[in-house]
């Protein structure tokens, strides 16, 4: 007992290093694994209130764009509503759930990260605001993310410029579906993997969200494509897809609540059991 | 003594700002930053207490990993760098560093830049491997390690001849 305390006080400083060496060897597996991401994110008190206190300072430096964005969007959205027959007319709720399927939170994202394999974006609404994990990120150009962590007042994005993150995704013209990865390569373009080969697929080609899963509806635009070519391992189509969004530079975001989703995520979790 | 520790605190505040605030959103070509928040524990006192920079090494990489999303990869680069600091003094000084007076924040001479060089790569080589954490992308690694080092090496180096104390 007495040579295990010696030991132990001898080498106590190569003792500890060990400690914290494990100690953050194990923060780091853990968010590199796919089911449980980041133990410790950027969405706490601490981080997100310094990173709001930032995003305060530098969002007066990119204000001109963001206002030409949404002038842009609330051009588009006009045109819609003009074309419509009955112009001041709200759009009709649905008759037989009585509620829309989708709800929108806005926040603003106050920092973002784009120069390593796993980005993470920080927003500044959280379970307050009623934001919970999984949910789709969207803004007026195309899709961003999905929500990872939240707290009270702050929740983290998966970036769809993050290798792990997966998206079901569609050619919009033919139907086919895929599934929407980064490689690390790129900020601007993302990859449309495990696309059959019976699909007639054409350079500039719009992709879209496919309506497989429950976090995005189906019909969220994500970008065009830029290159095509076969997997040589699963002889299945890789499209280079290039995104709409500018994911370097991003403002205000929508994040997409949908009503139907604990119906649907019950259901599933019935079918498995 | 206790201004050094004082020095030491606020060394430790103002590196880790200006890391969160200026150099981890430099991002030259897209995606390599400078890491000078290292210089805390490079410029450390080196007959200073060891349990005391290890536990603050760790800290001090613990903290930027929150502001990170980045797990736990830059509190390992900076306990790897705090623990082997003292071989690398061997290494570049000679073996009786302890007993010379060695000053990091001074005129630059080769055993100092040696110093500075391989504890920048020692740092920057496991915090890309354990980032990217995929030997696949081993080439990306080397060449985010080569040229963050240089990076860093620049912007360290400015760093320490813009605060070199003013008594001579």
């Amino acid at each position: 007992m007495q040579q295990i305390f010696i030991f132990i006080f001898k080498n106590s400083y190569r003792l500890l290093f060990l400690l914290l060496l494990v100690v953050s060897f194990v923060f780091t597996v853990q968010s590199h694994s796919y089911h449980r991401s980041q133990v410790i994110g950027s969405a706490n008190f601490l981080s997100g209130g310094v990173y709001a206190e930032i995003n305060s300072v530098s969002e007066y430096l990119s204000l001109k764009k963001q206002n030409e964005e949404l002038a842009q969007e609330n051009a588009r959205l006009k045109s819609i509503i003009f074309n419509e027959k009955d112009t001041t007319a709200l759009p009709k709720l649905d008759s037989v759930k009585g509620v829309r399927a989708a709800d929108i939170i806005v926040s603003k994202v106050i920092h973002n990260s784009y120069n390593v394999y796993e980005n993470y974006l920080t927003i500044n609404s959280g379970e307050l605001a009623g934001v919970k994990p999984d949910m789709g990120v969207i803004n007026s150009a195309g899709i961003i993310g999905i929500i990872d962590k939240t707290s009270k007042n702050y929740a983290t994005i998966i970036s769809i410029l993050n290798v792990k993150s997966a998206i079901n995704a569609k050619i919009k013209k033919s139907n086919h579906f895929g599934s929407l990865v980064w490689n690390g390569k790129s900020t601007g373009f993302v990859q449309l993997i495990d696309v059959p080969r019976l699909a007639s697929v054409r350079k500039g080609d719009t992709i879209v969200t496919g309506g497989q899963s429950v976090i995005f509806p189906e019909n969220i635009g994500i970008g065009t494509i830029e290159k095509i070519y076969i997997d040589n391992k699963t002889n299945y189509y890789t499209l280079d897809v290039k995104l709409f969004n500018d994911m370097t530079n991003l403002g205000h975001v929508y994040i997409l609540k949908s009503k139907d989703r604990e119906e649907i995520l019950n259901l599933e979790k019935k079918e498995d059991e | 003594m206790n201004s050094a520790l004082l020095v030491n605190i606020a060394r430790f505040m103002l590196l880790l700002a200006a890391q969160i605030l200026i150099f981890n959103n430099m991002n030259l070509f897209g995606y390599i930053n400078p890491y000078p928040y290292i210089l805390f524990i490079i410029l450390y006192p080196v007959n200073g207490n060891k349990t005391g920079l290890l536990l603050a090494s760790f800290l001090l990489g613990f903290i930027l990993d929150m502001f990170c999303n980045s797990g736990g990869v830059h509190a390992i680069a900076c306990l790897m760098l705090a623990y082997y600091r003292p071989y690398i003094f061997k290494f570049s000084f000679g073996l009786s560093y302890e007993y010379q007076t060695v000053k990091l924040n001074d005129v630059l001479t080769p055993e100092r830049f040696s110093f500075l060089l391989i504890a920048v790569v020692l740092h920057h080589f496991t915090l890309f491997l354990l980032e990217i954490f995929r030997i696949t992308f081993l080439l990306e690694i080397l060449l985010k390690t080569v040229l963050s080092t240089l990076f860093t090496l620049l912007v360290s180096v400015i760093i320490i001849y813009i605060i070199k104390p003013s008594k001579r």
